[in-house]
């Protein structure tokens, strides 16, 4: 049976509710805190800063990352910047602007008191990562510099030159690594986990394997943290790493953990744009580009001059046309929707005519090439070492592509899913962003989640826990998950078919890209689940996975990965077939205003869908958390 | 583009590694290097052979996973950038490309041309961080750091830690990544209260990993895909020696 789902939270008045939960929540004394264990699985910003901080408070921590160092993990990729309410710049920037931007950002579709916390402990983490040698851009004086970012007006990105997210994650590895040193964290680089173990109902452990040697181990603990990050690369061409994926949160879900509002991806539009079959990701260039490049495609579908060659008038600048006051700084839903519109209407550019321009030429002219480059000069020579073009002489060529998962695990205001003992943060739950993240907003909810949250929250869960034993490994609970791991490794193994796991992908991707991208359609949903269906039977019969378990075996990893994707694909399109309405990134061509825009409908679909496990991925049930809006009455969102 | 590929394979540590030949037909020039490889590898399953395992995970240059010898060139012949951003333009048609992994004692092969960098993980164990606390933390404006000493300290944060300075010298040298690390923090005034002992512990871990001897030759800079400066490294040693200096007060 369907149910209506709540998370409590906490009394109060929106900006006094997190300190009342923190003035009300369980300790736990030091010295219990040596007996208690904890696995963090994932080392991004979210796992390293949750592992550290954990550690530093006495917590024994294992930590576990696929990468072969946990300074690999994709939030190293992010660009632009992190927000914080500052308010440095003396714009009115507040902790509560910044939740109103963050609600409105995200189509009023997350919960309150999630989005408010998240902006109020934003000036924490600057702090914090200052304290940890973090080098943030600075003004000539000596203080802290700031930029603006997409649907704001004020300025209160802070940043480290193009490359925000390494230099935060290096800050959160030297601290794990210090508790490292410690003794308190104990690292497990190069290692997959493929399964939670649940004993009496509660996260008790993982099934991890060495992907060094095959290797199937057993780790116990008093609770498990998922920070395992987003799935955007379930539509192949991504601008996620190679190795992100929904595997951890997948097998969590099939565990008993709801999974939220899945459909709901950002598409990212300033992306490269796909030059070839053989192409296996997009890179993303910094949604900063849009400061001082204007997009613009042909007016006319047959154009064949070069850009430079195109007058004034044969140009549409759309994004200008469309939206005269955020212009070319659009948020990212709708600038990348306007441009699958053009693309779709024949005047996309480029040999696949799959992309816009992104022209440079009138800031070239009004500031000089050298201030450009001094702004985006590394963002240039990336472009030309993967294009092989100036873009000082001709425009770039950009185009949408897949890049972070607003929806993920379910989690309460504690940042726990439906199992007792589990958490996700960072990108793997789905609490903050509602139906579409703000730029620079990511980098800090995995920040704010593991430094300072979690923290409060699971020492709130293992307050309970003390009188609870260690884990014993040789449980039956861990005994039966391994098994079942191991089975259906042997099962790839043995298939012995013609496509391989990334041949898989890469139709399953095409698939969802059509069909649960950008636009979405309910015919066009019914047909991606008839779609998804058959290539799934397909991949029980016809994979091919060389070698064995017992050893490093990238093939079998991806084959593990592709298979969970083949089942929250279904999924996905289950959850935007049945949300009969437009909000943020979800856009049904059905439900749109005369204008184009999203169309909410408030009164039947004000509510996070957070999905059960059936055991049959074609019929999982949908519950229903109701979105409550106390502080904040939802209004059209609007950038005109 | 035909591509004639010489890759070095090796099954573990412990056994013996050697040259293999293999032929691509149909290479294109928009490929990345590392694309071409999954080409390879796609065409290795499907005739029944275990694929080239190599490392890789952002494809876009910032996170250091991916890294091999190209030609005898830590990361290719383009400078300044990593192996997934190299593309095939930087080749041509019928050329013939040595492939290795980055060899160094320190970093034992896994398998072909991944090798195992965790000797890195260690050296920042040893001391590569600022011993604050979650919370501890002051107003992030009460500590100034002027605009220089912030992107000077960034000029050497930028290390992506992929090991091409190690690969390059011939001494396996680990002087250009450890040093990058003590500089960034010693140029930090949150960092600098740390640097005597930062630096000679880390100095005595680099040399515990069975990494060699810097003799500043600085071929490290030279294939650095973030351009490290050697300065750094003068740094280190200056660092290093005030601390040996001090500590006989």
């Amino acid at each position: 049976m369907s149910k209506t789902i709540e998370a409590p939270i906490p009394e109060g008045p929106i900006a006094e509710k997190w300190s009342n939960y923190k003035a009300k929540a369980k300790l736990v004394s030091p010295n219990n805190r040596k007996r208690l264990e904890v696995i963090v699985v994932g080392t991004g910003l979210a796992g390293a800063s949750a592992a550290a901080s954990l550690a530093e408070m006495g917590y024994n921590v294992k930590s576990f990352c696929f990468q072969d160092s946990p300074r690999r993990a994709h939030s190293v990729a992010a660009q632009g910047g992190v927000n914080a309410a500052k308010n440095y710049k003396n714009d009115g920037d507040s902790a509560y602007r910044m939740f109103y931007d963050t609600l409105k950002g995200g189509d009023f579709r997350s919960r309150e008191a999630n989005t408010y916390r998240l902006a109020e402990c934003s000036a924490s983490l600057i702090d914090q990562a200052v304290a940890q040698g973090v080098p943030f851009g600075r003004e000539y004086g000596g203080y802290l510099r700031n930029r603006s970012f997409g649907g704001v007006q004020v300025s209160r990105t802070f940043y480290a030159r193009g490359q925000t997210g390494q230099q935060l994650l290096l800050g959160s590895y030297q601290a794990l690594l210090r508790q490292k040193q410690a003794g308190k964290v104990k690292l497990y680089a190069r290692h997959e986990m493929l399964d939670v173990v649940i004993i009496e109902g509660k996260a008790r452990g993982i099934i991890a394997r060495n992907l060094d040697t095959g290797q199937i181990e057993r780790h116990g603990a008093h609770t498990v943290v998922l920070a395992t990050g987003g799935f955007g690369k379930i539509y192949y061409l991504s601008t996620l790493a190679m190795g992100c994926n929904a595997s951890a949160i997948w097998r969590a879900h099939k565990k008993g953990a709801f999974m939220a509002n899945p459909s709901w991806t950002q598409i990212h539009p300033t992306s490269l744009p796909q030059s070839g079959e053989h192409q296996s990701k997009l890179t993303l260039m910094s949604e900063s580009l849009r400061n001082d490049g204007r997009i613009w495609v042909p007016k006319d579908q047959n154009e064949t001059r070069a850009p430079g060659d195109i007058p004034e008038e044969d140009r549409d600048y759309y994004l200008e046309r469309k939206y005269p006051s955020f212009g070319n700084l659009a948020p990212r839903d709708i600038s990348s929707r306007a441009a699958k519109e053009q693309i779709d209407l024949g005047k996309g550019v480029g040999p696949l005519k799959n992309a816009v321009y992104l022209d440079f030429s009138r800031a070239i002219n009004e500031y000089g090439k050298d201030v450009i480059a001094e702004r985006y000069g590394n963002l240039f020579t990336m472009y030309k070492k993967i294009t092989g073009i100036d873009a000082y002489r001709e425009p770039m060529k950009i185009s949408p592509a897949a890049h972070f998962s607003m929806g993920g695990l379910w989690v309460d205001y504690e940042l726990m899913t439906t199992v007792p003992g589990l958490f996700a943060i960072g990108e793997a739950n789905f609490s903050d962003h509602g139906a579409n993240r703000l730029g620079a907003n990511s980098l800090l909810q995995a920040c704010v989640d593991g430094y300072f949250i979690l923290p409060y929250t699971l020492q709130n869960y293992l307050a309970d826990q003390i009188r609870i034993e260690k884990t014993d490994v040789n449980h039956p609970a861990f005994e039966e998950s391994e098994r079942q791991v191991k089975d259906q490794m042997q099962a790839f193994l043995n298939c012995k078919g013609k496509k391989t796991a990334e041949e898989f992908h890469k139709e399953l991707g095409r698939e969802l890209y059509d069909k649960c991208g950008l636009l979405r359609t309910k015919e066009g949903l019914e047909k991606a689940i008839e779609n998804i269906k058959k290539l799934r039977e397909e991949y029980k019969t016809n994979l091919l996975v060389p070698g064995t378990a017992g050893e490093v075996n990238s093939e079998l990893e991806k084959a593990g990965r592709v298979s969970d994707y083949m089942e929250l694909a279904e999924l996905m399109c289950l959850d935007a077939l049945h949300r009969e309405e437009s909000c943020g990134a979800h856009f049904r061509a059905e439900y749109q205003t005369a204008e184009g825009e999203a169309k909410r409908d408030d009164e039947n679909y004000c509510y996070s869908a957070a999905w059960e496990w059936t055991g049959n991925a074609s019929a999982p049930m949908l519950n229903r958390e109701p979105l409550v809006f106390e502080t904040v009455k939802p209004t059209v969102r609007s950038y005109k | 583009m035909k591509i004639k590929l010489k890759i070095w394979r090796q099954r573990d540590s412990r056994s013996k590694g050697e040259f293999k030949e293999y032929h691509l037909d149909d290479v294109s020039k928009d490929m990345s290097f590392l694309e071409m490889l999954d080409t390879l590898n796609i065409k290795l399953i499907k005739q029944g052979d275990l694929p080239v395992e190599f490392d890789h995970d952002c494809r876009e240059g910032i996170c250091g996973q991916c890294g091999v010898m190209i030609n005898g060139i830590a990361h290719g012949p383009l400078k300044n950038t990593t192996t997934c951003q190299l593309h095939m333009r930087s080749f041509n048609d019928g050329d013939t490309i040595h492939v290795e992994p980055f060899k160094a004692a320190a970093f034992p092969i896994v398998r072909d041309l991944k090798v195992n960098r965790s000797a890195f993980d260690n050296i920042i164990s040893s001391g590569g961080y600022v011993s604050v606390d979650t919370g501890q933390a002051p107003e992030a404006n009460s500590i100034p750091v002027t605009f220089e000493e912030a992107e000077s300290a960034f000029d050497a944060a930028a290390c992506i830690g992929c090991g091409a300075c190690v690969a390059s010298c011939k001494n396996s040298s680990a002087a250009l990544f450890t040093s990058a690390k003590i500089s960034h923090l010693a140029r930090l005034p949150q960092g600098d209260k740390e640097t005597s002992t930062r630096v000679v512990n880390m100095v005595n871990q680099m040399e515990e990993e069975g990494f060699g001897y810097c003799t500043n030759t600085e071929a490290c800079q030279v294939e650095c895909p973030e351009n490290i400066s050697v300065l750094n490294i003068a740094r280190m040693n200056y660092e290093y020696n005030k601390a040996k200096v001090l500590a006989k007060k």
